[in-house]
Parts: structure tokens; C-alpha cells; sequence
């Protein structure tokens, strides 16, 4: 494996039943990259993601995350990985503050380590007056950027977003990419599936996944050169009707 | 050890914090455990009692009046014919006939043999069962007086040897029947308190999504796992200590037993319940499906338990099925320490089965439980 590549797949697929969900992919993100993977819904984009960051096992192919194979090394890979689900996944009824703690906890930070990260947390996201509220009070937009830290919370050396901005106003969207952006200049590498084709312009590549397959994988300037069109939406509606 | 404690921590905070759970877990079993205590009764009263006396003699009014004077038996008409009666028991306006012959004074005057009509509502069988004994004992009594009174107006009459029976009630002399149901009834509380709060609150993470969350992250599945029903283990011991203390200060229900014993005990019994729960979760997607799932055991398991309903009279093939009943198990070492002041050494079977049970089921759900797809 190149030293480069913190992800690298071949030919990874995941069947259910009779229904091939992700069909021999293959790809890789380099360390420090935005890698954008975009796809239209029930492409397989989800179902590439949990293979990739353990919590599916692939029906066959090789795919390793962080230098761990996904098939025999899934809890290492867990250890330097971020992720950030669709859904929201933090908990409704705790603080925010409890939800830091929580998670900063099982990922095993010291009880320090956890203090100085909450503190950085909310003055870097300016929670300060809502740091004791319950989570589930809080508008999506905030919860998504509070989702996002904790997924960083641990310093992990890849970090997985599972369309991070469905639903949240265009500012809001706007300042997500900018933390973003922080994080990777840090860099984190950003793996991120989204709808938005504008995101997709922010991204360092991107793939587009039709049907279960990749269908293009290049920079965004490169994918549009390549299908003669000025902007990334042009680009996907073109694979995506084949 | 520390990631342990994080997610007790935060299932402490969120049971205490949930402000519809908490009289749910807490309230309303102890609400149950007075109700149920006080409503489940073998005991059978005010039996709605009729009779049709064709002789309209002495005796025969002697007889009824002896129904009369019980506290079981409620007087209510008399018939004028077996049609009449039949129909006021099929209204369900009577429970039981009785049908007291014509010449029935002439015929035990005469020693001849008599036959009264009993007549008793069946459907419900325990009843009918409890019914026909007071029956018995009654007309019993009755024919015991006759006879005396016969045996002064003719001497020659050779008397059969009567023998009589003396019950002695061990172990619950009075034979109150709230010391009998308050530990079992405790016992149904604590099962299904900690079956189903265990068995819904990982599917709940299932379907909030935050499941998929602790999933990524690379904490042990016996961490996690420890951390979750840790919290549910001290819930349950917590709604014993309850439930005893209110055992013995409404019901009075002797404690002649090992208090440190019966915790021992039910710290293991827990477990059995808890790893039930996790593996009901582990089938389950919804709340809902593990709520029908905890529902259908539960009603199998305590209606098989003995506390009910005695377990030597069910079938032999219901006799084997209750040796995978946890609850079984539960009843009798609550009624043998309770009431009996049984030891160790004395219910060291159910002591070990139930040690074997836990084991065997929190093995299969930790081995079910599955991080990875």
C-alpha cells in the first residue's frame, strides 16, 4: 500500500441476498484530502461507507482503512476513525457538555484531556450559553456542527461524514465547510458523501457512484473537463441517467 | 474499567432524567405489588347459593339454615323447580343448587340412604373445586348432628368408627394467603421491570441511531455490554429491597430466612432476566417488537411458575417445560427463605440452576450481539 493512501479499496463488494448494494469498487484517499463521494439515493454510497469504517463486513474484495484491513483488523480502524452518521447520533437527552464526556470517554481520553476538549469545543463552536442544555433542544444545524466535532473528538486520522448537511440552511452549510476545511488543513482526512453538487465543488476528488458501481473518479475540474459541462450537477445528472 | 464507568454514568443520567420512566419503574410496581397482593385470592366468597326444598320438613330447613350461617354462602331464593333454578345459573344470578329430595326428613329418619342434588356452576374449575369442599364439609356436619340425634331415639344402631382428620398448617398456620402471593408477586415486579427496561433500552439506541455511533468506535462489546445492564442489575435489586420492606410492613409477611441469601440469590437471578433482555434486543429492530417479544415470555413464564396455579398438577410434559422457567425457580427460593427460613444448603439446586441459566444466556447474547454486520 502506497505510504500516501490511508484508504485504499479493491474491488470491494457487499451483496444482500440477490441484491449486489456495492459492486467491486475500487479507489483511494490519499492522506490530508477532501474525498467527496457522491451518488443518487440507494446508490451504495452508505453501504461502501460501513464497510469502510467496520460495521459491515464486505461480501468480498480488500479494502484497507488507516493501514488496517477491514476484514481482520475492524476494531483497529475504529481506533483512528471519526464518523458522523445520517441520522443524528448523539444523545437527545443529555447535555451538551454529558455527550462530550461520553464520547470522549469510551474513545478512552483521560478525564484531562476530555476537560480541555470540551472547553476547546464549545468556545470554538460558541456554545457557551447552551453548554448545559439538553442537546435534543438545540436546532439541527447546531447539532450537526456539535456531531461533527465529536466525531473529531479523538483526533482521529480519518473522519467520515454521512451527508453532514442534509437539511440545514444554506449559512449553516456554509460554516460546516468551513470547519471542514479546518480539520483537514489540520490534516484529517475528509471522506464525505453528500447530494449537494455545490459541495461537491469544495472537494479535493470526488467519485459518483451509479447502481453500486463508481462511475468517475477525478478531480472536480477533471470530471468536468472530461463531460464538457461548467458545473458539478451537469456532471452528475449526466452518469447518473447514463 | 473507566469506559465501564462512562456509560453507567450516562444511563444513571438518563433513567433519572426520563420523567414518564421513573413512575414507571418505580411506582407502579408497588402499586401493583398492594393490588395484586390483595386481589389474588384462592380463597372463594360470597357464593350466591339457591336451593329447591321439595320437602319443606324440619330437617330440611335445618340444612339450609346451616348454608345460612356460613360466611361463605350467600342465602339467596329458593326455586319451586329444578327449570326455574337452572335458568337463574345460566343468568349467572346463582352458583350452586341445591335440590333437597322429597321424604328427605322421613328417609334419614328411617336411616335410609339420602341423596341431596348439588348442583355447582363450573366455569370457573378452581372455584367449582373450592365450592364443592365447603359443600361437603357442611353437609358433613349436618349428617353428623342427625346422626346423634337418631343415635338418643334408637340405641341399637351400630355407629361406624368415625375418623377424623386434624390438619396442622406448617409454615403458614393461618393459611393467609398474602403471605403466600406477597414473594411471588414480588418476584413477577423485579422480572419484568428488569426484562423489559433491558430488553428495550438497547433497541432504543437501535432505533434512535445511536447504536450505529457506539458501533464505530472501538469499545469492547463487554464493555459496552456491562455498562448497559449494570444500571438495570442495581434497579432490580433496588425494587427487591422495596418491595420486602413494604412486604413486611403492610402484609407482615414473615422474613424467617437469610436476608444476605435471598440478595444473593436474586444478584443471580438478575443476570438470567438481564441477559434474556439483551438477547430479546439483539433479534429486535423496534421497541415495539421487543416489548411483544419480553411480553410473550413473561406471561408463559409466570403463569408456568407455580405461583399461580400449583405446578404438580399440570402435565408431565408442563412439569419438564418449567425446568427451563426462571421464575420457577424465583417463587420457590423466595417462599422457602421467606416463609420456611430455608439456608443455602436447602435451596442450593435452584441456586445452581439459576447460576447455570445466567451463564448459558449471557453468553448467547454476548455472542449475538454483534458490532459488525
Amino acid at each position: 500500500m502506497n505510504s500516501n493512501n490511508v484508504i485504499q479499496a479493491e474491488g470491494l463488494t457487499k451483496i444482500f441476498g440477490d441484491f449486489t448494494a456495492v459492486n467491486a469498487i475500487t479507489f483511494e484517499v490519499k492522506k490530508g484530502e477532501i474525498f467527496g463521494f457522491l451518488g443518487a439515493n440507494g446508490a451504495g454510497k452508505t453501504t461502501a461507507m460501513k464497510m469502510l469504517i467496520g460495521i459491515s463486513l464486505p461480501t468480498s474484495g480488500a479494502a484497507q482503512v488507516a493501514g488496517f484491513d477491514v476484514f481482520t483488523k475492524a476494531e483497529d480502524i475504529k481506533k483512528n476513525i471519526g464518523y458522523m452518521s445520517q441520522k443524528f447520533a448523539l444523545y437527545d437527552d443529555l447535555t451538551v457538555k454529558e455527550n462530550i464526556t461520553f464520547f470522549g470517554g469510551i474513545y478512552g481520553l483521560s478525564k484531562v484531556k476530555i476537560k480541555i476538549k470540551t472547553k476547546e469545543l464549545i468556545d470554538d463552536l460558541g456554545l457557551d450559553e447552551v453548554a448545559n442544555q439538553l442537546v435534543g433542544s438545540l436546532p439541527l444545524g447546531w447539532k450537526q456542527k456539535i456531531s461533527f466535532s465529536v466525531a473529531l473528538l479523538h483526533e482521529p486520522k480519518i473522519v467520515f461524514l454521512d451527508e453532514p448537511t442534509g437539511g440545514v440552511d444554506p449559512i449553516t452549510r456554509r460554516q460546516f465547510w468551513e470547519m471542514i476545511y479546518r480539520a483537514a488543513h489540520e490534516g484529517t482526512t475528509i471522506f464525505v458523501t453528500t447530494h449537494y453538487m455545490d459541495e461537491a465543488e469544495y472537494c479535493d476528488r470526488v467519485s459518483i457512484m451509479v447502481n453500486g458501481k463508481i462511475e468517475a473518479l477525478d478531480t472536480p475540474k477533471k470530471l468536468k473537463e472530461q463531460f464538457q459541462v461548467d458545473n458539478m450537477n451537469d456532471v452528475f445528472l449526466k452518469l447518473a441517467r447514463g | 474499567m473507566k469506559i465501564i464507568f462512562y456509560i453507567i454514568q450516562k444511563e444513571f443520567k438518563q433513567i433519572f432524567r426520563n420523567k414518564g420512566m421513573l413512575p414507571i419503574i418505580f411506582v407502579l410496581p408497588l402499586l401493583q405489588l398492594v393490588i395484586l397482593s390483595n386481589a389474588a385470592t384462592f380463597e372463594v366468597k360470597n357464593i350466591k347459593f339457591a336451593y329447591i326444598d321439595n320437602d319443606q320438613s324440619t330437617s330440611s330447613r335445618a340444612l339450609i339454615e346451616k348454608f345460612e350461617a356460613s360466611t361463605y354462602f350467600n342465602v339467596q331464593t329458593s326455586f319451586p323447580s329444578e327449570v326455574l333454578a337452572s335458568s337463574a345459573m345460566l343468568k349467572g344470578e346463582v352458583d350452586v343448587v341445591i335440590d333437597i329430595p322429597l321424604y328427605f326428613e322421613r328417609d334419614l329418619q328411617k336411616d335410609k340412604k339420602v341423596n341431596l342434588g348439588i348442583t355447582i356452576n363450573a366455569i370457573d374449575g378452581a372455584a367449582a373445586g373450592v365450592e364443592n369442599v365447603y359443600i361437603t364439609q357442611i353437609i358433613r356436619s349436618f349428617s353428623k348432628q342427625i346422626k346423634m340425634d337418631l343415635k338418643q331415639k334408637s340405641d341399637s344402631q351400630i355407629q361406624p368408627v368415625n375418623i377424623e382428620t386434624i390438619p396442622l398448617f406448617w409454615y403458614n398456620e393461618t393459611l393467609n394467603y398474602k403471605t403466600f402471593m406477597v414473594p411471588g408477586i414480588l418476584v413477577l415486579l423485579v422480572t419484568m421491570i428488569t426484562l423489559f427496561l433491558s430488553g428495550m433500552n438497547i433497541v432504543r439506541e437501535k432505533e434512535i441511531g445511536t447504536l450505529e455511533q457506539i458501533n464505530v468506535t472501538p469499545i469492547k462489546k463487554s464493555q459496552f455490554i456491562i455498562g448497559k445492564l449494570f444500571p438495570f442489575w442495581i434497579i432490580g435489586m433496588g425494587l427487591l429491597t422495596i418491595g420486602l420492606i413494604l412486604a413486611r410492613l403492610i402484609f407482615n409477611v414473615p422474613m424467617l430466612g437469610n436476608l444476605v441469601l435471598m440478595y444473593a440469590y436474586t444478584s443471580v437471578y438478575i443476570l438470567v432476566i438481564l441477559g434474556m433482555g439483551l438477547f430479546i434486543s439483539n433479534f429486535t429492530d423496534t421497541q415495539q417488537q421487543a416489548m411483544f417479544i419480553a411480553w410473550f415470555f413473561t406471561v408463559i413464564f409466570i403463569l408456568m411458575s407455580g405461583l399461580f396455579t400449583p405446578i404438580e398438577s399440570m402435565p408431565e410434559w408442563a412439569q419438564i417445560l418449567t425446568e427451563f422457567n426462571p421464575i420457577k425457580y424465583f417463587v420457590e427460593v423466595m417462599r422457602m427463605v421467606m416463609l420456611k427460613g430455608s439456608g443455602f444448603i436447602d435451596i442450593l439446586p435452584q441456586f445452581i440452576k439459576t447460576l447455570i441459566y445466567a451463564v448459558i444466556m449471557n453468553i448467547l447474547a454476548v455472542w449475538r450481539y454483534r458490532k459488525t454486520t
